[in-house]
């Protein structure tokens, strides 16, 4: 800060876009106001998998309001559905980013219930709705795989998790287990889960002759842009997408799926702008969710807590359009030290939507299964489950051999358990009581990869003085608005009311999808080498700079034109030198009825490492989330399927469990300092996935510390405490 | 949801002519009719609104005092007011908690009595038109039987439905030998252990209205020992959930001895679940955990547990004795 000012990164400052949040201001994909706008709704599979024989649509195209009725037999053919034009479907015919195989009615064929296989058009959303309950669909139907536990798996080949390989092995685990004295030998499931933003998926699509905007609610502008060109067999110059907030997604709206390719085209038909906000029961199925995931954890030790051995297997499903790789083994790559470690996936195909990234992807899920048995371990060994970890403790990547970048899960542990009162915690299951309650003590760790990737960013001078950047990035939710405006301003010497950071727009220099908890390191990084960049250019034509100078002046000295610079900030060799992950530690106490099983959770205690953090109130919100999806995850979720036809059982908010605030008690957030001068140049690792990581085993681990009962199947319900 | 008309009515008879054709419903709060139409579950063509029969008698949404200590809950009442009634809270503990318990603050404060005792299961299968279902579409046959059914009943079931009465107001209810007042050709009483009937062979029959008659309230009887009541409900996360079990009981305490008792079930029946057995059990016992357990092992006797639900035989009885233990305390 050259001129002094106290930095604002860090602070807590309120969400610079939360006023427009609250007065209803913020303009979310479905509202943008468009004349002549016509209204798309989906008409769904109800069956599993088949194909269509034939869709009666005489009474819907009758109906009040109609203007086309889309199916399979009269739907435009795209050249560029999976790069063929035969219709068939290519599995991961589209690759990254997008990697979605969606179904846009190029074929009769079925592969889960609720698949979309027609869009009905109408002046109003209610005549679209009651046309598209007109429509009859008959079937040639085959019989559905919907058991994972009893369907084949797939060829090894066909197994490819994103970014990483199906197995790894590092020394070897079967003499491991032969030299270790005490071993855990355990499966643990995890269900169907799906995302449930607030704000369904939605899409207005606009044709100007052969040019198309989408507004659209995503996490991933870009990745909607190129997919969508790519079906509709556009280059993506001809297609512009516009989120200027979002909803909430939690991966569900990291890429693209079938809805927005099919808005274009409804309004392509009938020449007119189209509507399509997908049902709260076209959430479950169309547009991912997490996976079941059965995982097999084998550890062995030695009496004084070494890990000899640890193998983790995990098998998920996919669905039969792709093959999708819940990565819940790859934390135990990493994170703890052991001579011998082996992990493997394995898929099995079943006929629902195709799985996706949901809030920690592979962490959340393959943290239940390794902190569990790492709990498992502690109590078999009589050895308290915070000193198993640290004697465990990974000094480098085990994987690799990397250095870390940065590492504070000592500290985090320290910290975490100080603020929890581990100390006072008697380790004999049901052995703490609150009156006729149960009291149970659990702890898990967590942790992250700290991910970043090439990000474009505009920033301007403008002679009102305004610094104006811009970025296509994406606001999920998470303040992205807000610790942009604070890079930036940071950077430039300025206050955050100068900045007018903007996003959500592929005309903006390209960003990665808010994803994987990329968007603080990359777009981040991006922003701060352009505002640095402006304020060096600003430094050429004025010395002195803002400090020194108007910005009219400076304005003037550059011709009278907005002083601007544009850059695109890229991770470099750090990648290759080093390890880059979050960590953290999760201290939860629950309450179980004894009689009743019922689970609470009154409070719990986290203490995370996420690098640098930008905004004090915005990230301890993501981290309060985090475990608030950590409670849903343990105690609530499921996505219920019918195991004879494939219907999803609880589309609704009704029935699908997520935390209510009832559920929630208190959430006490510790972040530990770190300084990583690796990871990117703003030192930040990112704090949206890492939340929810570790939280659902903490409470699974206190929940055997309070009843003796260890549950190793999600969600744990009361049954399964009961019985 | 298809295109229908919607009358507002002026008053109980021009209600009762607009509602006399089949395929019309009325409408109060919407809570569940709505979400049904939405569904393509419910499919009326005629939405008569009674909320406006209040303007003209104030009493049809008002609690009110009826000779001899009782209570007359007024059909349009929300469930937020007769919640939080200062004569219900009294009188009446059970039948408050009932109300307080089940749904969200902005559903009990839309929601009607006459609706709530009204509303449809939440069988999964019932609420989704592409699968059978017999309550929706007799003869399609039961989804439910040998489908996933861990939130279905296990007493009062046939071989044509096994869907949970969803109500935790008629649970109360039913424990307190109500009588629901209705408008039709003639007004008549229905008690409340008669008002809903058990799925059997025809399980899209629910309840002895009779086609357009109006409930117009539900009466509460003076009960001595109501009381000492209590509405426990359990179920899987702390609010906005349907019960898995649920308990409404009272006791006529004397000393330690049981001279009267109510009890009634929910979440496990397919209509409010009132167990005289349980309370054959009760009264004239000393009020210990032996005396609950056997009135528990009595209200269970009849269960019949599917694949998923096995669960609930064992959550019921302990919902009980947890109830009866902490009303008798």
């Amino acid at each position: 800060m050259s001129d002094g000012r106290a930095p604002s990164v860090g602070a807590p400052l309120n969400r610079v876009d939360g006023r427009l949040k609250v007065t209803g201001g913020a303009r979310y994909a479905a509202e943008y106001p468009l004349p002549n706008v016509a209204y798309a709704v989906i008409v769904t599979s109800t069956i599993a998998k088949g194909h269509v024989k034939q869709m009666d649509t005489s009474a819907a195209e009758r109906a009040p309001g109609v203007l086309a009725v889309l199916t399979p037999q009269n739907a435009q053919r795209l050249p560029g559905y999976g790069g063929n034009t035969s219709g068939t479907a290519v599995p991961n015919a589209y690759g990254p980013p997008a990697m979605r195989v969606p179904t846009l009615l190029q074929n009769d064929e079925v592969h889960y219930n609720g698949q979309p296989i027609g869009v009905v058009v109408a002046d109003t959303f209610e005549h679209a709705t009651a046309a598209a309950q007109m429509v009859k669909a008959t079937y040639t139907e085959d019989k559905p795989v919907l058991d994972i536990h009893s369907a084949p798996k797939n060829p090894p080949e066909t197994v490819k998790p994103l970014g990483g390989e199906r197995t790894s092995k590092h020394g070897d685990v079967a003499s491991g287990l032969a030299a270790a004295t005490v071993k855990v030998d355990q499966t643990y499931t995890t269900p169907l889960e799906n995302h449930n933003p607030m704000e369904m998926h939605s899409t207005i699509a606009a044709w100007d002759g052969d040019s198309l905007t989408l507004y659209e609610s995503t996490q991933g502008i870009t990745s909607v842009r190129n997919t969508v060109a790519k079906s509709l067999g556009l280059t993506p110059d001809k297609v512009k997408v516009v989120a200027y907030f979002t909803g909430g997604g939690f991966g569900s709206k990291g890429g693209p799926w079938s809805h927005e390719t099919l808005a274009a085209m409804a309004a392509k038909r009938v020449n007119r702008p189209v509507k399509l906000v997908l049902s709260r029961q076209q959430m479950f199925g169309p547009v991912g969710g997490r996976p079941h995931t059965i995982q097999h954890v084998t550890l062995g030790a030695r009496p004084d807590g070494a890990l000899t051995a640890v193998r983790h297997e995990s098998t998920s499903n996919t669905s039969t359009l792709e093959n999708w790789v819940e990565s819940a083994a790859a934390q135990t790559r990493m994170l703890y030290a052991s001579p011998n470690i082996e992990t493997q996936y394995d898929l099995i195909k079943l006929n629902v939507g195709s799985p996706t990234f949901m809030r920690g992807p592979g962490e959340s899920s393959g943290t239940f299964a390794l902190e569990s048995a790492m709990d498992e371990l502690a109590y078999a060994l009589k050895m308290d489950p915070v000193a198993l970890r640290l004697k465990n403790y990974a000094e480098t990547d085990p994987e690799s051999g990397k250095p870390w970048s940065s590492k504070s899960l000592r500290e985090c542990y320290a910290t975490g358990a100080a603020a929890f009162g581990w100390d006072k915690r008697n380790a004999v299951p049901r052995s703490m009581r609150d009156g006729r309650l149960l009291v149970g003590w659990g702890m898990a760790t967590a942790t992250y990869p700290a991910r970043r990737q090439a990000a474009g960013t505009t920033a301007r001078l403008l002679p009102d003085g305004t610094i104006d950047v811009r970025a296509g990035t994406q606001e999920i939710g998470c303040g992205t608005y807000t610790v942009m405006s604070q890079i930036a301003a940071d950077a430039l010497g300025v206050p955050v009311s100068r900045v007018r950071f903007e996003l959500g727009n592929t005309d903006m220099p390209e960003n990665p999808a808010s994803t994987g908890s990329v968007t603080a390191a990359s777009t981040g990084s991006a922003v701060n080498e352009a505002a640095l960049a402006l304020k060096a250019k600003i430094e050429q034509l004025a010395p002195g700079g803002l400090a020194s100078n108007s910005a009219a002046d400076i304005v003037a000295k550059n011709g009278g034109q907005p002083v601007e610079v544009t850059v695109t900030s890229k991770p470099g060799a750090e990648q290759q030198q080093y390890s880059m992950h979050s960590f953290g530690a999760v201290f939860t106490e629950v309450h179980v009825d004894p009689d009743l099983a019922i689970i609470r959770v009154p409070r719990v205690v986290t203490a995370h490492g996420v690098g640098k953090v930008l905004n004090a109130k915005t990230a301890r919100s993501q981290l309060q989330g985090g475990v608030v999806w950590g409670i849903g995850m343990a105690l609530l979720e499921e996505t219920h399927v019918d195991m004879r036809s494939g219907r999803y059982l609880n589309a609704d908010l009704a029935e699908y469990h997520v935390p209510v605030n009832a559920d929630v008690g208190t959430i006490d957030v510790h972040f530990v300092e770190e300084n990583d001068p690796h990871v990117n140049p703003i030192g930040v690792k990112g704090a949206g996935e890492i939340g929810i990581t570790g939280v659902a085993a903490s409470i699974a681990n206190a929940v055997y510390h309070a009843t003796g009962k260890r549950v190793r199947d999600l969600p744990i319900r009361l049954e399964r405490v009961m019985a | 949801m298809i295109s229908f008309d919607y009358i507002s009515a002026a008053d109980v008879e021009s209600a009762l002519r607009a509602a006399s054709t089949p395929s019309s419903k009325f409408i109060a709060g919407g809570t569940t009719l709505i979400d049904l139409m939405k569904l393509d579950v419910e499919r009326p063509t005629t939405v008569v609104d009674v909320t406006t029969l209040a303007r003209r008698d104030a009493s049809l949404a008002a609690v009110s005092e009826l000779p001899g200590g009782g209570l007359r809950l007024g059909a349009l009442a929300h469930m937020s007011d007769v919640a939080w009634d200062p004569r219900v809270r009294d009188r009446y503990p059970l039948v408050s908690q009932s109300l307080l318990l089940a749904a969200s603050g902005q559903l009990r404060n839309m929601a009607t009595m006459g609706g709530n005792i009204l509303q449809r299961t939440r069988c999964s299968y019932f609420r989704d038109t592409a699968t059978p279902c017999n309550k929706r579409d007799p003869g399609s046959g039961c989804s439910a039987i040998g489908g996933f059914n861990r939130t279905h009943a296990i007493l009062g079931t046939s071989e044509h439905c096994i869907a949970t009465h969803p109500s935790d107001l008629a649970v109360a209810l039913a424990a307190l030998d109500t009588t629901v007042q209705v408008r039709g050709t003639a007004p008549r009483s229905i008690p409340f252990a008669d008002f809903h009937l058990l799925p059997g062979a025809h399980p899209e029959v629910e309840t002895t209205l009779r086609p357009g008659e109006l409930i117009t309230s539900i009466d509460l009887p003076a009960v001595s020992f109501a009381k000492r009541s209590l509405y426990l409900k359990v179920r899987d996360r702390a609010s906005y959930a349907f019960a898995l079990a649920a308990a409404a009981v009272a006791v006529d305490l004397q000393g330690g001895a049981i001279r009267g008792a109510r009890v009634a079930l929910g979440g496990v029946g397919t209509k409010p679940w009132r167990s005289h057995e349980a309370e054959a059990v009760l009264v004239g016992k000393r009020a210990t955990e032996a005396t609950f357990r056997a009135a528990a092992n009595a209200a269970l006797a009849g269960a019949r547990p599917h694949k998923d639900n096995a669960f609930k035989v064992e959550l019921a009885k302990r919902t009980l004795v947890r109830a009866l233990t902490e009303v008798s305390a």
